[in-house]
């Protein structure tokens, strides 16, 4: 516990109940006042397999994955000889003792899991020892488990409440000190959310009406999150028959007025393409999630990667306007999305999302939202008065006054091909002109509100990491490490991608003797992106593509080799 | 009042002679007859010569992409339940590219007619068959005749038990107008497979042949008895049988959202207190 925060992970096949064990310890950690970070990293398998659930916590706000481990909780052998090498110096395994395993036993804490929960409450055991090594009261795991277990089967919660005291009493007779987390003041309530509930959170929050989708880890729990308040929030969320209708559902019910978004990974965006460009041509508003996985093809379909950066910005045929934001963090998960809704009603066409799996399943603590003062976003209620009406109106702005079909006594008339002012089908070829100049004029707006990228760190920096999206805590924590050496260092993070803007950020590119990129892809798509932008080249870049997440070691360890 | 003069007057991109025309004098008739205001009407389409009909009438329009109609409906109707919707495409829109889309909305029962314009071949890309095709048809793209077996959509939609099915023919535009307004009204996904000659590129399937063959079903003919309806469905040959071929009662879609009882999904205020309360689920 070298950096005051601590590293618990936990190793196990799917079915023993990990995920929730790991849930429980991050929530407990959290009601407790301190600040967590997970990383999951499971497989496509629902046996079986080796999975990890890590939480890191501590006071200071955590903000990335810390690859070094203090407390390791196996739930099978597996976990011990993989990860094993991963412990530090003073850290501890926890373990059934029932695993036969000869390792140095000062590092070893063997619990009778049997003799505790009969052999069935094993991963609560397990919460119990390991929450009572962190210095997590009794309380605090006790209230974050009956929450969980709700109120519908009484005998089980009593069960499951019985092996927890037997846990914690077994603990305080065995304790091991030096993986107490320091106390902390902190009281003001923080709430356990990862990066797909805040996509959902800020979906309802912008007043989202309608969501269509065809499941596709790891963008399926925005869905299902959807669907799960669907009834308390109004809004519809259907399972189409396939990503293609997903899209043309979401764009029908946003032709017809309800604020309408989708979310998939790659291969359903890939299936969703030819909807993007009819979102844009009939400029209607749409809120694109894509939750990026390693591929090509099927990939690894619960790994993370950000290869899709040049896919969704050039994703649908013909040219038109379009923003992509990219979240660093839960917090932006939330605002970004609720940014993308109000882009996507004011320019009328779609606006993406771009997520990873670490981010779609990483917990974090966060500071409640304010969403009873949050600025409400315009959306359209489509009762505009004008005498005569033409859907796309070419104006100055390029954005025409848009009216909701059967809202008034005008008709509202909307076409795939190139079209008239008044929406139908025309192949005037002067007209066709002015309709692409009108389209396209709508990305002025759209650059005047771009987010700046963040620069953080020394000016005129020896060395100046450029990011993106889900890798921004690694990165700054990285950089920071390095400055503690004494290093003069930057960090400069993007988390809106498209339109990039060069006045924002290319005198910081130009101020530093040398930029590094570092991204989640084999080819560094920003550093390319930014080249094809500015002209500046990235030299330098700090890949990683093997399906997990960025680190701040991981990074370290890239640079020095 | 509304008369099929409300629908307006159109220049159109088709052929002389073509079945289309019959189509959209048979549509403006039924809506008229039903006295729907234009601006309460939703028109969606695919891509094809036949899904350029919406653009031939007053109504609201959506001329979205070469297949994909019916999920757009479905979408729209979903918002706006107090929308007429209807879906006019080709046999190729509707069947081919649209085909898993065309299940889904029988299963769904969403309340929208689905006018297919059934001319046995793609029309606006120049005569390639298309699903309905028969078999042995000979097309540039299929020299050797079509290798495969046509795809029977009302069979199809009877056996799925479709809210409503229909074959109605361009020649007739009496009886189909007539079929469009069972459709329309009907509380439930309807769908009206109207037999169209193509005069360009499809040479075998002509009107006098549609002519010699189709006959209207007789009120003997009971729509709710399905498996009457399956034996309907499969007649196909000397004698086509034209009319209102299965019916069933089946619950819409959009009855199984209370949400819409408050009217359109358009938007509104955030009902921020309930909001509040999710987010404190976190906590
Ligand atoms: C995705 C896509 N694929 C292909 C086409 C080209 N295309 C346009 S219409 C059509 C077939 C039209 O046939 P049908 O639906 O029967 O309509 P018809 O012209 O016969 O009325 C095709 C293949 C397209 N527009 N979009
Ligand atoms: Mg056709």
């Amino acid at each position: 516990m070298r950096d005051n925060t601590l590293n618990i992970l936990i190793g196990g096949s799917a079915g023993q109940g990990l995920v929730t064990l790991g849930q429980l310890l991050a929530k407990s950690l959290v009601r407790g006042g301190y600040s967590i970070f997970v990383t999951q990293n499971y497989l496509s398998r629902i046996r079986g397999g080796h999975n990890t659930f890590a939480v890191r916590a501590g006071i200071e706000k955590m903000i990335a994955p810390r690859e070094r481990v203090d407390l390791l909780v196996a739930l099978d052998s597996d976990t011990v000889t993989l990860h094993q090498r991963d412990l530090s110096s003073d850290g501890l395994i926890v373990l059934d003792d029932d695993l036969d395993i000869d390792i140095d036993s000062d590092l070893l804490l063997k619990v009778p899991f049997k003799e505790l929960a009969q052999d069935r409450f094993s991963n609560i055991v397990a919460l119990g020892v390991a929450g009572s090594l962190a210095g997590l009261s009794e309380d605090l795991m006790a209230g974050a488990l009956e929450d969980f277990l709700g109120k519908k089967n009484a005998s089980l919660a009593v069960e499951n409440r019985l092996a927890l005291s037997a846990a914690i009493n077994w603990s305080a007779e065995h304790s091991k000190p030096g993986l107490k987390l320091p106390t902390t003041s902190n009281t003001s309530r923080r709430l356990m959310m990862n990066g797909n509930e805040a996509i959902a959170l800020g979906a309802l929050s912008a007043g989202a009406m309608f969501c269509a989708f065809y499941p596709m880890t790891p963008a399926t729990s925005i869905n299902l999150n959807l669907a799960s308040h669907a009834k308390q929030m109004g809004l519809i969320v259907e399972q189409a028959e396939d990503e293609i209708a997903a899209i043309n559902m979401a764009i029908g019910a946003s032709f017809a007025g309800a604020p309408s978004m989708v979310a998939t990974s790659g291969g359903g965006f890939a299936l969703m393409v030819e909807g993007v460009s009819l979102a844009a041509m009939t400029e209607t508003p749409l809120v694109v999630v894509v939750a990026q996985r390693p591929g090509p093809a099927t990939g690894l379909p619960t790994r993370t990667e950000q290869a899709d950066l040049e896919f969704v910005l050039h994703a649908g045929h013909g040219e038109f306007p379009r923003a992509v934001f990219a979240p660093g963090t839960v917090e932006e998960c939330f605002h970004l999305t609720r940014k993308a809704f109000e882009l996507a009603e004011r320019y009328q066409g779609p606006i993406f999302l771009l997520t990873d799996q670490f981010l779609a399943d990483s917990y974090r603590s966060v500071i409640p939202f304010d969403v009873e003062n949050l600025p409400p976003l315009a959306g359209c209620t489509g009762t505009a008065g004008m005498s005569t009406y033409d859907r796309y109106a070419i104006t100055e702005s390029g954005i025409s006054p848009r009216l909701l079909p059967g809202m008034t006594e005008h008709l509202v008339v909307a076409d795939s091909d190139e079209h008239t002012e008044g929406g139908h089908i025309t192949e005037d070829l002067t007209l066709r002109r002015k309709m692409v100049e009108k389209r396209l004029r709508k990305e002025k707006g759209i650059q005047a509100e771009v987010i700046p990228p963040v620069m953080e760190g020394d000016a005129g920096p020896d060395q100046l990491f450029v990011s993106w999206g889900s890798s921004e805590g690694a990165v700054v924590e990285a950089a920071s490490r390095l400055r503690s050496e004494g290093k003069r260092i930057a960090s400069l993070h993007f988390s809106q991608v498209w339109p990039l803007i060069p006045d924002q950020f290319l005198a910081y590119l130009e101020d530093a003797r040398q930029v590094i990129s570092v991204e989640s892809n084999a080819n560094g798509q920003l550093a390319r992106l930014i080249r094809r932008e500015t002209g500046f080249e990235i030299k330098k870049k700090v890949l990683r593509y093997d399906g997990l997440p960025i680190t701040p070691e991981s990074i370290l360890r890239e640079l020095n080799r | 009042m509304v008369d099929t003069d409300d629908y307006g007057h159109y220049e159109t991109a088709w052929c002389p002679g073509c079945g289309n025309h019959a189509i959209l004098e048979a549509v403006k008739k039924a809506l008229a007859a039903g006295r729907r205001k234009p601006h309460k009407v939703l028109f969606i389409s695919g891509i094809g010569q036949a899904a350029k009909a919406p653009h031939y009438l007053n109504a609201n329009v959506f001329n979205g992409l070469h297949g994909r109609s019916l999920p757009v409906a479905t979408g729209a109707k979903l918002a706006n339940p107090k929308l007429t919707v209807i879906v006019e495409s080709g046999d190729g829109c509707s069947y081919g590219e649209g085909g898993n889309h065309f299940l889904a909305a029988i299963r769904r029962n969403i309340d929208v007619t689905l006018l297919v314009h059934n001319n046995q071949v793609y029309g606006l890309t120049k005569g390639q068959a298309s699903p309905t095709s028969s078999e042995g048809f000979v097309t540039k793209a299929q020299p050797q005749g079509v290798p495969s077996a046509p795809f029977n959509p009302v069979a199809v939609a009877v056996a799925m038990s479709a809210g409503f099915v229909a074959r109605g023919f361009s020649g007739e535009i009496d009886h189909l107008s007539e079929l469009i307004q069972q459709g329309i009204s009907h509380r439930g996904f309807a769908m009206i497979d109207v037999l169209q000659p193509c005069i360009s590129f499809n040479t075998v399937n002509t009107f006098a042949w549609y002519k010699k063959r189709c006959y209207a079903l007789s009120s003997n003919h009971d729509p709710t008895d399905w498996e009457a309806a399956m034996k309907v469905a499969y007649e196909w040959g000397d004698k086509i049988p034209i009319g209102a071929i299965y019916r069933n009662n089946r619950l819409p879609f959009e009855a199984h959202f209370p949400i819409l009882d408050e009217g359109p999904l358009v938007w509104r205020d955030v009902n921020r207190s309930m909001l509040k309360k999710i987010m404190e689920e976190y906590g």
